[in-house]
């Protein structure tokens, strides 16, 4: 009955998981060899929700464009915006205000931070503990309560224009905040005892789908699963912008390369951009949050690039320009497609559950692959 | 003690007045049969309502609440959803094989409700091998989910079948073997006999450490025998879909969904007869006063309610924990469970021999 179809000619078995699969947390499709339990490779098939952002960005106005990239990451679309901005600001000149840069990066941390507490629910969830994802999303809803007061939306914010914010924040914002911090320091301890020390959590991901650091440059992983493997690539450090260099915050390393130390990566991390947001909630400084700007934004002829570090790993956005009031030709490098890039390397030999806990570490959204 | 007996003995002196004792014995089969088949449609949505409701709970959530009160008629409506929802057989699957398996898994579960103490000579079957059927016919199970799993004609639940086949037959030792320590200390393998050998206390208290020991392994090994989390493999829904029964639509999935839920009720009133006395009371040595209070409770509100429990510790299990993988569940099994499993019983077999359980 379960005849040749579907078995390569040594007989093994081709499972395809997805588009639609719990495990794949979107529309991607992986081309599974198995023997028994045992991966052999895996083939990714993208393109399931390719909306083309890229081309319809040659269409849009400089200042148009930048809210189609919410769509792509959706969950860090601050992170998104902020990269576009900082591109037209720079092939333009224009001079943010300090208010702005600061609360730019308070609104990428605050993303940062819910977009790990999102990833740490689904990465228990991918591992079989329903209860962490609901957990997280409690912690979750705190952030998208003071996304939307400040930015009008919860999941595609559009806030970040050239030129600073595109209002200014909300009265509730710094209490808000506050009221957040205290929250996440009393809850990650909770977050640490449900699951970081859970010992069958730790028999699954300890040694699982190891990335040396060499593989790890090779195929071009970057954030918090490239700096798992011990690469420095946080760009917040490396390559500072919007003042991130005033500002006291480790770049967060690990040398375990495995599973495990994915997941310590991002949980530190979260930890860390509290630490950011402390420093930052009092000090907002005074004065505009949006510089003044032409109503037609004209980039001059050539080439212009920028990155920014999303939650996930770098974003480069990357325009040439002609000189017009659209870009001519743009393009995205997506952390989520390096990332994945390294799936089949980091799961050959390991079993098909394995398989399921390195794509949960790599914090893949697909729409983010696509584009 | 006020006993369920003196009504069947009532109904049993009439029908046998009555009727001639052929006709007396199949009434009362057909009774039992129609309370069997009522008392397992109501566990299943009982059970089905607490699993939501406990899943709830611990998720900061509400649960179902919009059918009846507090939500608690969702069942009702879902097993009716289910009941006018199409039985698909999808192309190439074992026709035969497909539709049967759901049956053998129900007969399982129905079957093992016969030997249980519900309440004070409230018993089906009091078989006088009651333990040893029980683990005969429980792992019956297993045929159900492999032919499942085969005849869907499909990969996922090939590998369902493949890794549920692996665990039930494992796990089925050491639940046996903790189930021979209570024997070792009773001395029978009759129901009646293990309930009545508590009856001035549980054998978790008077057993000393190998009952517990033996209770710890108990638990564990039946929450993987039933494939509840965190040894749902067989179901994996994050890495496939839905396991053995990936295939199955409308009411020959209830049936599956229903059976594993009967089999945990099974499980569990199987743990609190043995470990926990059964329809026992809960007796402190002299303490007249408070065991003569304790007796005054129901026999049946004894028994359902350790049975209760015990299924919420299972359910708790499910909300906690992440699951395992295949090679470290059997690792568990049989580097772990099993060796201690063997060692508890040479230790219950001294004291039994000694005398020295109380």
């Amino acid at each position: 009955m379960i005849e040749e179809i579907g078995t390569t000619e040594q007989g093994d078995l081709i499972i395809n998981v997805g588009p639609q699969h719990p495990a794949t947390h979107g529309v991607l499709h992986l081309v599974i060899t198995l023997n028994g339990e045992t991966i052999k490779k895996i083939e990714p098939h993208l393109g399931y929700i390719h909306r083309s952002i890229e081309k319809m960005c040659e269409s849009l106005t400089y200042r148009q464009f930048i809210y189609t990239t919410s769509r792509m990451d959706y969950l860090s679309s601050h992170i998104n915006n902020h990269g576009c901005a900082l591109l037209v600001e720079k092939g333009l000149q224009i001079e943010v205000p300090p208010r702005a840069q600061v609360i730019r990066i308070l609104m990428d941390e605050l993303t940062r931070i819910a977009s790990h507490i999102l990833w740490w629910g689904a990465m228990a969830m991918d591992l079989g503990a329903m209860t962490p994802y609901f957990h997280a999303f409690r912690e979750r809803e705190l952030i998208n309560d003071i996304m939307e007061e400040t930015c009008g939306a919860r999941l595609t914010m559009n806030y970040q224009v050239p030129g600073g914010v595109m209002a200014d924040i909300h009265p509730n914002f710094q209490r808000r905040v506050k009221d957040i911090i205290k929250q996440l320091y009393k809850k990650l301890p909770e977050y640490d005892e449900l699951v970081t020390g859970n010992t069958i959590f730790k028999a699954r991901t300890q040694g699982i789908g190891y990335l040396s650091k060499e593989d790890a440059i090779s195929y071009g992983v970057t954030g918090p699963s490239a700096r798992a493997s011990g690469v420095s690539c946080d760009i917040r450090k490396l390559y500072p912008y919007e003042g991130y260099e005033k500002l006291n915050f480790q770049e967060v390393m690990h040398t375990g390369c495995d599973t495990y130390s994915r997941y310590l990566v991002r949980m530190i991390e979260i930890r860390e951009s509290i630490s950011i947001l402390e420093q930052l909630v009092d000090n907002i400084p005074e004065g505009d949050y949006q510089a003044k700007t032409k109503a037609v934004l004209k980039l001059p002829k050539g080439e212009f690039y920028t990155r920014v570090e999303t939650a996930r790993g770098e974003l480069g956005v990357y325009v040439v320009s002609e000189g017009g009031t659209t870009p001519y030709r743009i393009k995205f490098r997506s952390p989520g497609f390096s990332n994945l890039c390294a799936l089949d390397h980091m799961t050959r030999g390991q079993k098909i559950g394995d398989m399921v806990a390195i794509m949960g570490s790599l914090d893949l959204v697909i729409p983010d692959i696509d584009r | 003690m006020w006993s369920l007996s003196k009504i069947t003995d009532i109904i049993h002196s009439w029908l046998t007045e009555t009727f001639n004792p052929t006709w007396t014995l199949i009434i009362e089969m057909v009774i039992v049969g129609v309370g069997v088949i009522g008392l397992f449609a109501v566990l299943g949505l009982i059970l089905v309502i607490m699993e939501r409701k406990v899943s709830a709970y611990m998720q900061i959530r509400l649960g179902p609440n919009r059918v009846g009160p507090k939500g608690m008629m969702q069942s009702m409506a879902d097993t009716v959803k289910l009941l006018v929802k199409e039985g698909m057989t999808p192309d190439g699957a074992d026709k035969f094989l497909f539709n049967f398996a759901p049956f053998i898994a129900m007969i399982v579960a129905m079957l093992l409700m016969a030997p249980i103490a519900f309440a004070k000579d409230f018993q089906i079957w009091d078989i006088n091998i009651g333990v040893l059927y029980i683990t005969a016919i429980s792992s019956l199970n297993v045929i159900a989910i492999l032919m499942a799993g085969w005849s869907s004609n499909n990969k996922y639940s090939l590998l369902g079948a493949m890794r549920s086949g692996a665990q039930i037959v494992s796990y089925e030792l050491s639940a046996g073997l903790a189930i021979l320590v209570i024997v070792v200390l009773t001395g029978s393998l009759q129901i009646s006999d293990i309930v009545a050998a508590q009856a001035n206390g549980w054998w978790i208290f008077k057993g000393w450490l190998p009952a517990w020991i033996a209770f710890l392994i108990f638990m564990i090994a039946v929450t993987a025998e039933t494939n509840r989390a965190p040894f749902d493999l067989s179901e994996a829904e994050s890495e496939l879909t839905g396991g053995f029964h990936t295939e199955y639509s409308g009411m020959k999935f209830a049936l599956f969904f229903l059976a594993e839920y009967i089999n945990v009720f099974i499980v569990c009133g199987i743990g609190a007869t043995l470990f926990l006395g059964g329809w026992m009371p809960f007796h402190i040595g002299n303490w007249e006063g408070f065991n003569h209070v304790m007796d005054y409770i129901p026999s049946s509100i004894w028994f359902f309610g350790k049975t209760f429990f015990l299924i919420f510790v299972i359910m708790w299990f499910r909300w906690t924990f992440p699951r395992l993988r295949i090679d470290q569940l059997l690792n568990l099994e049989w580097k772990y469970l099993l060796p201690i499993g063997m060692v508890n019983i040479l230790l219950v077999t001294v004291i039994a021999i000694l005398k020295w359980h109380f």
